[in-house]
């Protein structure tokens, strides 16, 4: 392996690992196995630094963002994450709006890289947090808002990328599944897979809206991601399931018996992959873990009782 | 005539107001649609709300049976089951 000139050499290209054994081999076929994209593997620690790169990359290109001039996001903690480091090294000062009811190591990492922090109500979730930053972008034209809700180089850093990776190093697969935040991962993978493997199923993993939906004042205030739409997500999607946060938990654990320790997004979908195993004879899942188990230590995900860290999970943002 | 099966549908607050501040309400139906148009029959506020007129399903509403989105089972035609549990829930942005 050669040496990187830069941390950022080391985006992507990302490990593959059969996790199969986590399965409870009753409930599914012989035939069936499932793969993890271990994306916890990114420098700065989950998928998002992919498209963290891309954006800025992109904006640099297209003369939208100049040497020195602030950044602006609205995330939940990961993509503020690898902006925050991609920025310390490219040398942008940058502002993450972020829901206040995120785990500390999420907002301790921004700071780590000198990023500030704006906090949105918690209550309100990611929406609140978009609807903040896009107020900040009317009110502040000088600095540069990426929007990774609708910013094609979201996608397109998984559909150039993430995609062309998953073919390479698992040519079998038959269904590949990741969560649905911006829906950039699973547009991108999605479309790349279907063009090159018609017969992949994508499934689309989520959380359950809970409290954060109660904020909304009519249907219209609902909000579906730009890229959703500009994709045709709602045709490239096979099938699309919420996973609740006692089911994420209990296979965030389980997974530690195969000695992965993952982040509770990709416990919930790894529910979702044994869903799933258990309704094909045969078949190799592709299962998208977000991120690594570090920034949720906080949370006793692993380590408390399960009623307990369930009850504190829903008032929190996971994804 | 084929047997009505029992359903409950879990409503959002921003629909609550319709259903005189319910939480849920128990509904009968073999398939969503039915299911639907029951709730639509004990509280006619709903009409046009969750199924546009054209009789599809609202853009901002998000519908599942069980955990699944009824977008990629068999939308209004999603058979149902005795005990089943339908949620409408508007369209969010998930964590990011």
């Amino acid at each position: 392996m050669p040496v990187a000139k830069s941390v950022l050499e080391l985006i992507g290209n990302t490990p593959m690992v059969d996790v199969t054994a986590a399965l409870d081999p009753g409930k599914v076929s012989p035939k069936v196995r499932v793969v993890a994209k271990l994306e916890g593997q990114n420098p700065g620690g989950s998928v998002k630094d992919r498209i963290a790169l891309s954006m800025i990359e992109s904006a640099e290109a297209d003369g939208t963002l100049k040497p020195g001039q602030t950044i602006l996001e609205p995330s939940s903690g990961n993509t503020g994450i690898g902006l925050a480091m991609i920025a310390r090294v490219k040398g942008y000062p940058l502002k993450i709006v972020m829901p206040s009811n995120v785990s500390s190591e999420r907002r301790q990492l921004l700071s780590v890289w000198g990023a500030e922090v704006i906090e949105s109500p918690g209550s309100e979730g990611s929406n609140g947090a978009v609807k903040r930053a896009r107020e900040m972008a009317k009110e502040h034209p000088g600095w540069a808002f990426l929007y990774q809700y609708a910013n094609p180089a979201n996608p397109k850093a998984h559909e150039t990328a993430t995609g062309p990776e998953i073919l390479r190093d698992c040519p079998e697969i038959t269904h590949f599944i990741a969560g649905l935040g911006t829906t950039g991962t699973l547009m991108g993978v999605g479309t790349y897979l279907k063009q090159h493997k018609p017969g992949v199923k994508i499934w689309a993993i989520e959380p359950p809206a809970g409290e954060m939906v109660d904020g909304l004042r009519n249907l219209d205030d609902g909000y579906i991601p730009p890229i959703f739409l500009d994709y045709e997500g709602a045709e490239l999607l096979d099938r699309r399931t919420v996973v609740g946060p006692r089911d994420s938990i209990e296979w965030t654990r389980r997974l530690t018996s195969v000695g992965i320790f993952a982040g509770i997004s990709s416990g919930a979908v790894m529910a979702g992959a044994a869903k799933c195993a258990a309704t094909i004879e045969e078949g190799v899942i592709v299962a998208l873990f977000a991120d690594g188990g570090w920034k949720y230590l906080s949370t006793g995900a692993w380590t408390e009782d399960i009623d307990v860290v369930t009850e504190r999970a829903k008032s929190m943002i996971y994804f | 005539m084929e047997r009505t099966l029992s359903i409950e549908i879990r409503l959002p607050t921003v629909l609550r107001t319709h259903a005189a501040g319910a939480t849920t309400v128990a509904v009968e139906g073999s398939t969503l649609g039915e299911a639907l148009n029951s709730l639509v029959t004990q509280y006619p506020g709903f009409e046009g709300q969750i199924v546009t007129a054209e009789g599809t399903l609202h853009k901002f509403v998000n519908v599942y049976v069980n955990d699944d989105d009824v977008r990629y089972l068999d939308k209004l035609e999603t058979k149902l089951s005795d005990g089943d549990v339908i949620s409408i829930l508007p369209a969010v942005a998930g964590g990011a």
